[in-house]
């Protein structure tokens, strides 16, 4: 085991994948020489030379053209959107080309691929360069969705999700890049579609994704100290979803709450809401609480977003207003 | 009946690398296999359009006819293995790699013998085995994958080029400039084929665009050579892409190549393209690519009746397609859940 920043774990997964299968390159803005904007691709250049790691225009478009057309030819391609709010001036090769290739040929075409991208707040940087998207993906049929939250994950997962036949979105949360923790030496490979229960509590269940699950650990620990002992599950992965274990879950304990980054409409915990009462609605005790950013853009000044995150004081305080009504 | 001998076949020498076309047997393969393919595709389109009248064809469909000299000139001098991606208007040049007529058909009549299985229609038409690879319907998006082709070609040296056919209308979204600036910087073997033919769909090019060649003119701002041609000249386009196919192939980058052309026919099916002059429709009528190609051919001294058979044998592949496309049956319902994933299922959760 060593001890590695969430960064560091993302040019750690690539390394080991790139290591492994000649296929496997990877372009973007700034990811070669300068190591990327938020240096989690440090190093790769070094190791693997230009012709794997490619530095490209400030061209989104170009860029996920350019990873779709060498996936269907062959390659292995990892794309980087340096922040996930850009998606949007790419989201037709994302969603229109990338997603819907393999359905509308009826197989012919493969796409291996992974586009990652630097997602959620955190940084003051406001409301273009902080939004978690990640419900936005999760919208497309034909896109595979993962966001981890600890430093072994993102390793585990990028490197499952370069493996994977299909295009990967892969939302690095931006908040947790300075967070350190224990990643497995040698190869280390986490299945997509996997979520991860970190806590087993008695009360309630609380599931989150990303950035929010730390906190959402957190808070179980301060609640515990009043009593409410909740589970804490990790989604992971939003597509493919682990539906058996988040509901196992949430049937266990009997109350379900969401934490999510992203804005309140149409959230991915609004799927889990609709899940959890269609399958589990029997074993509930007590409404789905959906904990989330307000349908608001992200403000920039520290207070505003601050507020508008979910923050561990104001699960606990949601959580615990809803286990006592 | 027998399939008669396809355009990709009939290419003989020419599909190998290099392959000029200089003596005079291959020029004469050449020659016959550019007038065979677009005999075929001229036909095969207006079979579409009869069956688009019959209400057989579903949805959309966007003709080419009237701009077969293109994508006739541009396949028949391609490797096998090289790279086609073209736009919704795809008929013409995925038949033009060898794709299976019947298939085709039968994509445009929704049927489950179509080329893929009634899931993309006529915008989306694809054969990879044959290196066609693919339709895209959204304007500018393919500009940018046909580069990753061509990037994944020059990684793995395999000497294929990627050919990328759009319209004029194309040169004037932002995908258009994102490609063509990174091809330049990282010298791709790519060729890129703007087939104008004056219109936006509903709207004169000149009047929306701010230079008089819209990919042409653009070209300088990449320190690419602008290269206008006659688009309705098989043998203009036929050797304009050996050259753009060679500098690919030598590693001097990418081409980009402005063929002047027109639409017989409306932009869709929808479309009567009543906003045309007459006087400019007959001009053009007059420079039809298949009249002006069987006419240099007989000026060059070939028998009519090869030529005539040639049409006769394109007539029946046609109607051949068109009876077995008929004869497939819709998709069968257990298609919808499928393939959306490479374990060939839809499903999003355990």
């Amino acid at each position: 085991m060593a001890e590695l920043t969430y960064r560091d774990a993302v040019a750690a997964g690539i390394a080991q994948e790139m290591r492994r299968d000649p296929d496997v390159v990877l372009i973007g803005e700034d990811i070669a020489a300068a190591g990327g904007v938020f240096k989690t691709t440090v190093g790769l250049l070094d190791e693997f030379g230009p012709e794997r790691v490619r530095d490209t225009p400030i061209s989104e478009q170009a860029i996920l053209g350019a990873v779709m057309g060498a996936a269907m030819t062959g390659l292995r391609p990892i794309g980087e959107i340096m922040f996930s709010d850009f998606l949007a001036v790419c989201w037709d090769i994302a969603a229109n080309q990338i997603a819907k290739a393999r359905y509308m040929t009826d197989g012919q075409v493969n796409l291996p691929l992974v586009i990652r991208t630097a997602n959620g707040g955190g940084f003051r940087f406001g409301a273009q360069h902080s939004q978690a998207v990640e419900n936005w993906a999760m919208a497309i049929p034909g896109l595979k969705v993962v966001a981890p939250a600890y430093p072994a994950d993102v390793k585990g997962l990028l490197a499952a999700s370069i493996r994977d036949p299909d295009p990967v979105l892969f939302f690095e949360a931006k908040g947790l890049f300075a967070d350190k923790g224990e990643v497995p030496d040698g190869e280390h490979v986490v299945p997509l579609g996997t979520a991860n229960v970190l806590r087993k509590g008695k009360n309630c269940t609380i599931i989150a994704l990303a950035a929010m699950v730390p906190r959402a650990l957190e808070a179980a620990n301060r609640l515990a100290q009043d009593g409410i002992d909740a589970t804490v599950v990790d989604v992971r992965s939003l597509v493919p979803l682990d539906t058996r274990t988040i509901l196992s879950e949430v049937s266990n304990t009997g109350r379900a709450f969401t934490v999510e980054e992203n804005p309140r409409l149409c959230g991915w915990g609004a799927e889990l809401a609709s899940l959890i009462a269609d399958e589990c609605f029997y074993d509930l005790d007590g409404p789905v609480v959906r904990i989330t950013t307000p349908h608001v853009p992200l403000p920039a000044a520290d207070a505003l977003e601050d507020l508008a995150r979910p923050s561990i004081d104001r699960i606990v305080a949601e959580v615990r207003q809803a286990m006592e009504r | 009946m027998a399939e008669t001998v396809s355009p990709l076949e009939a290419r003989g020498p020419q599909a190998k690398p290099g392959g000029r076309g200089e003596l005079g047997s291959e020029r004469l393969i050449t020659e016959l296999a550019l007038y065979r393919m677009q005999v075929e595709l001229r036909l095969f389109e207006k079979r579409a359009y009869d069956l688009f009248l019959q209400n057989l064809v579903k949805g959309t469909s966007h003709l080419g006819l009237g701009q077969e000299a293109v994508a006739a000139g541009f396949a028949v001098a391609m490797r096998p293995d090289d790279y086609t991606f073209c736009t919704y208007r795809g008929h013409n040049h995925t038949l033009a790699r060898g794709a299976s007529m019947t298939a085709v058909m039968a994509e445009l009549l929704g049927r489950s013998n179509g080329i893929l299985h009634g899931k993309g229609g006529s915008m989306h038409l694809t054969d990879v085995e044959h290196f066609a690879m693919g339709s895209y319907a959204i304007v500018g998006a393919h500009l940018t994958i046909a580069n990753g082709a061509a990037w994944s070609a020059q990684y793995r040296k395999s000497g294929q080029v990627a050919v990328c056919f759009f319209g004029d209308g194309t040169t004037n979204i932002g995908a258009f400039h994102e490609a063509l600036n990174m091809a330049v910087v990282w010298k791709l073997p790519v060729v890129f084929v703007c087939e104008n033919n004056l219109y936006m769909e509903y709207t004169p090019i000149a009047a929306v665009t701010s230079v008089k060649n819209p990919a042409a003119d653009r070209a300088s701002a990449y320190g690419l050579e602008p290269i206008v041609i006659d688009g309705n000249d098989a043998d203009i386009c036929y050797r304009s892409a050996l050259t753009a196919y060679e500098r690919a192939r030598l590693g001097k980058g990418p081409s980009l190549i402005e063929a002047k052309t027109y639409r017989h026919g409306g932009h869709s099916r929808a479309d009567p393209a009543s906003y045309r002059p007459q006087s400019e429709v007959e001009e053009w009528l007059k420079r039809d690519p298949v009249d002006l190609y069987k006419a240099r051919l007989l000026e060059r001294g070939m028998q009519s009746t090869v030529l005539d058979a040639i049409d006769a044998e394109s007539l029946a592949k046609v109607d051949h397609a068109t009876e077995e496309a008929k004869a497939g049956p819709p998709p069968s319902p257990d298609a919808l859940e499928t393939n959306v994933w490479a374990d060939g299922g839809a499903a999003w959760r355990n």
